[in-house]
């Protein structure tokens, strides 16, 4: 059995500071990690390759330096990995990156199961494991907690929901996100990241004509949505100190919560 | 593509670096330069209208005619047959959307037995109802609702989907947006329609909550947006048009691959603070555990969840993953709540991100207030039972 890993290189928003002044982000300084959600992905597949001695190949779509979390791949247990890396892929929405990982899954060709994290935390949106599946036409199963068994023609898993789980059945190739509650994520061996990181490691670097993709359907050029406008919300704060009874303090926040522009203003 | 500066041209007001939003423009000895995180997006050649300083080779993207594509679309979503209650509040938002667009509101409803739902979305802003019924709807399975769905929207062609952002929407709305071709933005919290081009603006935070970003879906449609529960207000409105227009489709078991063995109802184990819109957060000045069981009650009340600082982790009365600071965790709700809390920088390192931020403490010098929107001074013992009182009774006379 061949597996598929998404990873991405994300920067360390867990770990942000902001400055204290002005409540904005201060970008100096932030690490990149693999997405965390990537790693579970990464721990499952490599358990599976642990009980039937799958094959199991990470691929990421990055800048050059993202070839760090491929080594941190193959240093967990990846067998191979692929870095998608143009300069034409960058700046894409969801819709574009879906589109250039399929492309790359299908040079690969040969897979039978394709795992990722649930979602990547510089995001959030949780949309490229549904997308890819849409483009490769296979089944998907999303905030997958648990992988009960595998074989080459199914694949049955449980699946968190809002209220509870369910077992769901998959016919193969499908493809898998997977959440935190999944599993533990083992560190790196030593000699494999040793090994990964040599000049003959099997990490190959494919640019967009490697995986037969036209520059303007990938990247910016590529996307269905763009960025209009960013800003900072007003984070100024008033300093209003309520005074009066405890009852009058007390209907008084309740009155400016009710006219903020919060999600619970209109339920108070 | 490139973009490219002028150099003479540029007096280094640095419109063009607030404009960007990937950070691909710095100022090197006062004058603009581009950086290698530059992505082609154009936004810095809009924002130097005054120097005409900075160029580009990019060639604009026709937009295409899009006249056609008519009616505000709601993805209404149920289980067991009953409606989530996103999908409402969507119908809501909707209605306005409609309004200024002058388009209809249209709900689909899709399942098995389901059509005693149709009123429900009438009475809530649905002029149209999109009925598909089929035994193989009956519970959700991403396959056969992409499929129904791409079959409604390529016959019936909307400008705006809307999907409410739950496990499943958040499931099936991706699948769907590349099924059909068109752009998809995820967990919205502004929905508006633009004047200018009449294209759906969607706004949603960045980059950890720090940066807001607007969203335009240009050349494709319909233009697609998903939007987290409790974002958006329903709106029960008295019915004009009440339309059903049911929808056959056929469904074989074998195109929609998965199979549901079994369904199992569970309460999450834990609680995840850093997810929460409102969070009650307690220190020194909460009494114990009976002080905590008060800011629970307060927290449910507000659909929130409870944090507080290390020294009530030390003291064991709640588990390390509600804690909030340097050594906790970082948390950006829109409410935070600090009660009995000094506001020490270890912990105020993890909160002040928040969107509003209410403190209720006794002593009148506590740094907490000056990070306060509003302050209260006084005993959390009394205020919070006051707050509890008057929210359970309909908020403030």
């Amino acid at each position: 059995m061949n597996i598929i890993v998404l990873v991405k290189q994300v920067p360390n928003t867990t770990n942000i500071k902001l400055d204290p002044k002005t409540g904005n982000l201060i970008r100096e300084g932030l690490e990149s990690i693999m997405n965390p959600d990537d790693l579970h992905a990464l721990e499952a597949a490599i358990k599976i390759k642990e009980e039937t001695g799958a094959k199991v190949m990470a691929v990421s779509m990055g800048p050059p330096q993202a070839v760090d979390v491929l080594t941190q791949a193959m240093g967990m247990g990846a067998d191979k990995a692929f870095l998608l890396s143009d300069r034409a892929f960058s700046g894409a929405d969801t819709w574009a990156t879906s589109f250039t990982l399929s492309k790359g899954i299908e040079k690969i060709k040969d897979f039978d199961l394709i795992l990722c994290g649930h979602q990547a935390i510089d995001g959030d949106t949780a949309q490229i494991g549904p997308q890819v599946a849409d483009w490769l036409d296979i089944a998907q199963a999303t905030y997958v907690k648990e992988i009960e068994s595998v074989d080459k023609n199914e694949i049955i898993v449980k699946r968190r929901l809002e209220d509870g789980f369910e077992r769901l059945a998959c016919k193969m190739p499908a493809l898998l996100t997977v959440i935190s509650e999944a599993n533990q994520p083992r560190y790196p061996h030593m000699g494999q990241l040793i090994f990964a990181c040599e000049q003959k490691a099997p990490i190959k670097v494919w640019n967009a004509a490697d995986i037969g993709v036209k520059t303007i359907e990938v990247g910016l050029e590529g996307s269905n949505t763009h960025v209009i406008k960013t800003f900072t919300p007003n984070f100024k704060r008033q300093n209003e100190l309520l005074e009066g009874s405890n009852k009058k303090v007390v209907s008084d926040l309740i009155l400016r919560l009710k006219k903020s522009d919060t999600t619970i203003a209109h339920r108070l | 593509m490139t973009i490219w500066i002028i150099e003479e041209k540029c007096d280094g007001c640095q419109r063009c670096l607030r404009a960007c939003p990937y950070e691909g423009i710095e100022m090197q000895d006062g004058v603009a330069t581009v950086t290698e995180r530059c992505t082609s997006c154009g936004s810095c050649i809009d924002a130097c209208k005054k120097n005409h300083a900075i160029e580009s080779d990019i060639k604009p993207r026709p937009v295409p005619d899009f006249s056609d594509r008519q009616g505000v679309w709601v993805f209404a979503e149920q289980t067991n047959g009953k409606l989530a209650r996103v999908s409402l509040e969507l119908l809501g938002k909707a209605q306005d959307l409609a309004k200024d667009l002058d388009h209809k509101v249209c709900a689909l409803l899709l399942g098995k037995d389901v059509s005693h739902l149709v009123p429900t979305l009438h009475t809530h802003g649905a002029q149209d109802v999109y009925l598909v019924e089929d035994d193989l709807l009956e519970d959700f399975r991403t396959i056969a609702y992409t499929n129904v769905i791409e079959d409604l929207v390529l016959k019936f062609k909307p400008n705006i989907l809307l999907i409410g952002a739950t496990a499943l929407g958040r499931d099936l709305a991706p699948r769907i947006s590349r099924r059909v071709g068109t752009g998809l933005t995820a967990d919205c919290t502004e929905l508006a329609i633009d004047p200018d081009e009449n294209l759906l603006f969607q706004t949603r935070p960045a980059f950890g909550g720090n940066v807001m970003a607007t969203i335009a879906c240009r050349y494709t449609r319909p233009q697609m947006a998903t939007v987290r529960p409790g974002v958006m207000e329903a709106k029960p409105c008295k019915p004009e048009t009440t339309n059903i227009i049911r929808h056959e489709i056929s469904l074989k078991q074998e195109d929609i691959r998965t199979e549901i063995l079994e369904k199992v109802m569970e309460k999450k184990p834990g609680t995840d603070i850093s997810q929460a819109n409102v969070i009650v957060a307690g220190g020194r000045g909460v009494n114990g555990k009976q002080g905590f069981a008060m800011l629970k009650e307060l927290a449910d009340l507000l659909g929130g969840e409870l944090a507080c600082t290390r020294l009530i982790i030390e003291q064991g009365i709640l588990p390390h993953d509600a804690q909030v600071g340097q050594t906790g965790k970082t948390i950006r709700p829109e409410i935070y709540i600090a009660c009995g809390i000094s506001g020490a920088v270890q912990h105020t390192a993890g909160m002040t991100g928040s969107r509003y931020i209410i403190a209720i403490n006794n002593d009148p010098l506590a740094p907490i207030f000056k990070l306060a929107n509003w302050g209260i001074v006084g005993d959390v013992h009394e205020i919070v039972p006051e707050l509890i009182k008057q929210l359970s009774s309909g908020g403030a006379s």
